[in-house]
């Protein structure tokens, strides 16, 4: 199994993030696992996104130009990304300030109202892993103890208490995904 | 420290592998994209788990002459940087391969000519190779293509400087440096406590002669004596050359590439052969020595050969050399920063390998 993904969003929103703790998530299932940022001036304000790799095998090339998954966070990365997506692989998107929906026949689309939901749950910044539990809901590729345990090496240690804060946002995520177009 | 599982990037790699293989010193200054190198560094605090010194200089100049006063020592000192700060140091590194100090150098390389860009790019495979600096010398390099290799070869680095008094460099690019993968780490070795008094300048004892650093002689005989030795080592050190091929018994096309274009062209040889087309691929892990007989072995059984590399076309001359003409070699790759995709280099084997 090999699974290639493509995290895009806004600076902040805490794609580089999502990224990791999947990259950790997937190390903790004794997968092997690769993380390319965009590390460009793009970050500073722009756009920012991931590219992760976990697969069962040794992962080759660590930049890709097409995807089995695209998990876009704004407009930009879906007018970037849309395209890049391999026929018959998934995109999941948050609804939130997107005005031209992605429209793609071959592929899968899911929509999660992800910034809605942190608002509404009164953590914004537990966005990112809501977005994750949308796509593991879809996508099982790790499981969800690995997710957590990922979720805890990744974090320092004087963030642990807000382990349960991140795991209700996960689990949440799983529960407000839904699908748009079937492939 | 014992063996360690991590997951890290590559910048961070080489810093964790520079306390672990007991360096006594790094110094350097901050540029993108190997800051982390300095930065992981400086949070973990090598003062207190092995007494590694650690220090920001105040420029690229002094670091290196921090690095020559070090290795004249006798101690194992490391530095980094990324291409312009590199182009800074070498000055220093011709008078550290004058006079024959061991050391390692990372360069973590970035677009260029100029301050260019801090996106990746291979456009320093001239510089790290040819010399660099003036004279006639060479830098023993390291081409890793993984985290990993990050890691293992600041030990290894360091033991091949040692072994020859030479500079290693250890030539990386800004996807190995940023990118993270698992990491098995080695575990702690310990720092030298003695020093071998045979060259280095550690204060003179009555008993013998004076060991004196140097990269100026003013008689030219004398120079060319050292010139000669040096040489002479050059050679020697031909038989550290390391390569890695991959899926190359029954290729029929051959791909040569190093660092992270190796990384993506494994992808490329995966998908030319699902197309059917027989492609291989040929590492070279050390680029000085230059896996020359390796390449001549593989002329005799490919059609051609496909030197991709994130520059305009710097190591296809050496492959060029290799293969003397006997097959068709062309180069391929994106540059100044940008990357190319799996996909690309199979368009461009298609198009200048496999259809003339």
């Amino acid at each position: 199994m090999t699974e290639e993904i493509i995290v895009a969003g806004f600076g902040g929103q805490g794609v580089l993030s999502l990224g990791k703790i999947l990259a950790y998530s997937g190390m903790m299932q004794d997968m092997e696992v690769s993380w390319f940022p965009s590390y460009g001036p793009e970050m500073r304000g722009g756009t920012a996104n991931v590219t992760v790799i976990l697969s069962n095998d040794r992962v080759s090339s660590p930049v890709l130009n097409e995807y089995d998954t695209a998990i876009l966070l704004n407009q930009q990365s879906v007018d970037k990304f849309e395209s890049k997506v391999k026929p018959g692989g998934l995109l999941v998107y948050d609804g939130n300030g997107i005005n031209n929906h992605p429209s793609r026949k071959d592929i899968s689309i899911y929509r999660i109202d992800a910034a809605d939901e942190a608002a509404k749950m009164s953590t914004t910044r537990t966005f990112n892993m809501i977005v994750l539990g949308g796509y593991l809901k879809i996508k099982p590729v790790v499981k969800l103890e690995n997710v957590l345990a990922g979720l805890k090496k990744s974090l320092p240690a004087r963030y642990h208490h807000l382990l349960p804060v991140n795991e209700e946002a996960v689990r949440r995520g799983m529960e407000i995904v839904y699908e748009v177009a079937e492939a | 420290m014992k063996k360690e599982l991590r997951l890290l990037k590559g910048n961070e790699a080489i810093a964790e592998a520079a306390i672990r293989a007991g360096a006594d010193a790094y110094f350097g200054y901050p540029i993108t994209p190997q800051s982390e190198v300095l930065e992981y560094l400086m949070m973990e605090k090598p003062e207190e788990r092995t007494g590694m010194v650690v220090l920001q200089a105040e420029s690229e100049l002094g670091a290196i002459n921090m690095v020559f006063g070090a290795a004249g020592a006798g101690r194992r000192v490391i530095t980094s940087s990324s291409s312009p700060g590199i182009s800074l140091f070498q000055e220093g590194i011709s008078y550290i391969a004058s006079a024959e100090l061991p050391c390692v150098l990372v360069n973590v390389v970035r677009g260029g000519p100029g301050l260019g860009t801090i996106q990746p790019s291979q456009a320093d495979y001239f510089q790290a190779t040819k010399g660099g600096g003036h004279g006639d010398y060479h830098l023993l390099v390291l081409a890793p293509a993984s985290v990993q290799e990050m890691a293992d070869f600041v030990p290894l680095g360091f033991d091949l400087a040692f072994k020859y008094r030479n500079p290693v460099m250890i030539l990386t690019d800004g996807l190995i440096g940023q990118m993270m993968e698992k990491v098995e780490l080695f575990e702690q070795i310990p720092r030298a406590t003695e020093f071998d008094q045979d060259w280095v300048a550690t204060g003179k004892t009555p008993d013998r002669e004076r060991n004196i650093i140097t990269s100026l002689d003013l008689q030219a005989v004398q120079m060319e004596k050292r010139n000669l030795r040096l040489q002479e080592k050059y050679r020697k050190m031909q038989a550290e050359v390391r390569f890695e091929e991959i899926a190359c018994e029954d290729a029929e096309y051959l791909i040569i590439a190093y660092g992270s274009s190796a990384r993506v062209c494994q992808k490329t040889i995966q998908q030319a052969r699902d197309k059917g087309i027989k492609a291989g691929l040929l590492r070279p892990v050390t680029l000085y020595p230059f896996p020359t007989k390796a390449i001549q072995v593989l002329t005799e059984k490919v059609k051609g050969i496909l030197s991709v590399e994130m520059n305009a076309g710097q190591m296809v001359e050496d492959v060029r050399l290799a293969v003397n003409g006997k097959i068709p070699v062309e180069h391929y790759g994106r540059f100044g920063g940008m990357v190319h995709s799996p996909n690309e280099v199979l368009e461009a084997l298609e198009e200048k390998i496999v259809k003339p």
